[in-house]
């Protein structure tokens, strides 16, 4: 008797501790948005605006959940079964893996949506440190001797392979530029690299707290972000004569949105991110908006002129890109197995 | 002031020598240990002790500490059975295969941790051996708190029965033979003779497996998933604030897990003091 009333106490108490308690059992809808680094801020920002939205548009009430990491682990983890209702990952391959793998969304996915899905765009930019030591305007001057360059890893960083793609279309696009002057400038470039991170945010890190490196490939709006956090006194943004077009997009995965009843939301959630609300947001946190006049001009006014080229143009598409230069035994391996 | 041993001539050593030597040891302990521990505590608390109060009490860093504690509330134990269970049978008896038992005991001390997490996306996935029975059944393992559950007691599976084991064997079988052959049960034998005996041996391995428990890092991120507010223990949420540039808060919660290892080097050194005390009181019964 004296045993079975102490392990009660016991037992509430702990629950206690652990906030085990019915209200939180109860259910209310929950959205899980996997995501890849850089968002962060971003969906902070979001995810209160479209739960206002939602509400009084549905009368119901959504919290919403955040998953960040590297591009290429998330969609592994939703691969392996991270019960995400909506992806928002760096680049349309990863998305891709996803449906070929779980086919949990149609392997049309990236036509459901405007701009092929991806309501915001960025593209890459250098970082270099204040007064621009190493006085470094274009891509030519990142395999210079004695430059040293943080970039994430392209096999398991989406923002890395769009740097290095941003790289080779720049060789490319030089006079008398082909395939092998390309492997070689990206070659040159790699050699260069001091330190190959797994992800966008752990390179970030090196580059502007560990005080590592010259010049550091990043996406815009990560360049923005590190300098408006960590202090413009310190770091300035070099934007380069050619870069890339980066389109991080955006997807619901419809079956397990339909087993967990959130189908509906989920769509809603990303139709909002094209409402002139999420892109002002968006344009905000340093992303360039697929609707730019919806954002604030002073915000647009940020973004530099760059001249942009895209995966399709110069590589055909992303699954062409991936086979080719990230697959095992690809380009990548081949100039970083010498 | 001498003592016996440094009059001894073969021990003599020269005074510069000595105190270089002690300074050295000293210098390390300072510049590895005491000062990077020091920062910790520094850098939480440079932004004041609100910013510090605010980062420990915010929602998310509420539940990764509740996550954290409801993983050793569940893990230890159940490492402390099976521990008791391992060592007992390993150190009371004789069998064919005791040694590939031992082997297994300490394989969680030779895998990666992520390769751990890595075991169980493998096993419980959707993907893995059981995925498809488990998504069926609706149960979700991997990404959730079953499987940080799982992967913290793989890694911690050696601690208690490692600490047990040495002792047990040193202590040999006498007393439990004693306490069958004047009509013991086994359960009796265990209760009443062997568990006083590894008394502080046990509570030394808890102590260490619930340290171990609590920091895990490695195999608790491939399995966790990273939502925050669900699935984040302290060490991931630790990470994920630093990447966030809120570097205060990240160093607080970091401060909260360096309190638990001083508390823990406490206890520990408190149950060693108390252990030697009982050897001493045995011996001297004797």
């Amino acid at each position: 008797m004296r045993i079975k009333s102490r392990l009660a106490i016991l037992s509430l108490s702990l629950s206690a501790l652990l906030g085990i308690s019915d209200a939180q059992a109860q259910t209310q809808k929950t959205l899980l948005n996997v995501s890849y680094d850089p968002t962060r801020e971003l969906y902070r920002e979001i995810n209160p605006a479209f739960a206002r939205a939602w509400e009084t548009q549905s009368g119901e009430k959504l919290s919403f959940n955040m998953s960040h990491g590297g591009s290429g682990s998330q969609a592994r983890s939703v691969i392996d079964g991270l019960d995400a209702d909506i992806i928002t990952l760096a680049l349309a391959y990863d998305i891709d893996a996803v449906a070929q793998l779980t086919k949990k969304l149609p392997e049309n996915w990236q036509s459901l949506l405007p701009n092929n899905s991806s309501p915001y765009t960025s593209t890459i930019v250098f970082l270099v440190r204040k007064g621009n030591p190493k006085a470094i305007s274009d891509w030519d001057d990142l395999v210079k001797p004695g430059v040293g360059v943080i970039t994430p890893n392209p096999k398991t960083s989406g923002g890395a392979r769009w740097n290095y793609l941003a790289a080779w279309a720049y060789a490319l696009a030089q006079p008398g530029g082909f395939e092998a002057s390309a492997k070689q400038f990206v070659d040159d470039l790699y050699s260069n690299v001091l330190v190959l991170d797994s992800g966008a945010r752990g390179a970030t890190t090196t580059f502007v707290q560990r005080g590592i490196g010259d010049v550091f490939l990043s996406w815009e709006n990560e360049a923005f972000l590190a300098l408006n956090e960590l202090g413009p006194e310190n770091f300035e943004i070099i934007v380069p004569s050619i870069s890339i077009l980066a389109e991080p997009p955006v997807a619901v995965v419809e079956e397990n949105a339909r087993r967990k009843g959130t189908l509906e939301a989920a769509q809603a959630y990303l139709a909002f991110l094209y409402t002139p609300e999420a892109q002002a947001i968006a344009a905000k946190h340093y992303y360039r908006p697929a609707l730019p006049e919806h954002a604030a001009p002073e915000d647009i006014a940020r973004f530099p002129e760059v001249k942009l080229v895209t995966v399709d143009e110069v590589f055909g598409g992303w699954a062409n890109a991936q086979q080719t230069h990230f697959s095992d035994g690809g380009v990548f391996d081949q100039i970083s197995g010498q | 002031m001498q003592t016996k041993f440094e009059r001894n001539i073969a021990t003599r050593e020269p005074a510069w020598l000595k105190w270089t030597i002690i300074s050295l040891g000293l210098l390390f302990f300072i510049f590895f240990l005491v000062m990077p521990l020091l920062s910790i505590f520094y850098e939480a608390l440079r932004r004041g002790i609100d910013v510090y109060w605010e980062s420990i009490t915010e929602p998310d860093a509420l539940a990764a500490v509740r996550l954290t504690l409801l993983v050793a509330v569940i893990s230890v134990p159940l490492n402390l059975v099976f521990g008791v269970a391992a060592a007992w049978c390993i150190a009371k008896f004789d069998f064919p295969g005791k040694h590939i038992l031992l082997t297994f005991i300490d394989l969680p001390f030779s895998v990666s941790p992520v390769v751990v997490g890595l075991m169980y996306v493998l096993v419980f996935g959707v993907n893995g051996w059981f995925g498809g029975w488990l998504q069926a059944n609706d149960l979700q393992i991997i990404f959730a708190v079953p499987g940080i559950v799982l992967a913290t007691i793989f890694v911690t599976f050696p601690f208690i029965a490692r600490e047990l084991i040495p002792l047990m064997e040193a202590q040999g079988r006498d007393e439990e033979e004693a306490a069958i052959v004047l009509g013991a049960s086994g359960w009796q034998t265990l209760w009443y003779v062997t568990l006083p005996n590894v008394k502080w041996a046990l509570i030394y391995g808890v102590i260490l497996s619930n340290a171990r428990a609590m920091g895990e890092f490695g195999a608790v991120s491939v399995v966790s998933g990273k939502i925050r507010g669900l699935t984040n223990t302290m060490p991931l949420h630790v990470e994920i604030l630093y990447n966030e540039y809120m570097f205060a808060a990240a160093f607080a919660v970091a401060s909260l897990l360096a309190l638990l290892a001083l508390v823990t080097l406490i206890i520990k050194t408190l149950v060693e003091h108390k252990a030697a005390q009982t050897q001493r009181d045995f011996a001297g019964e004797h």
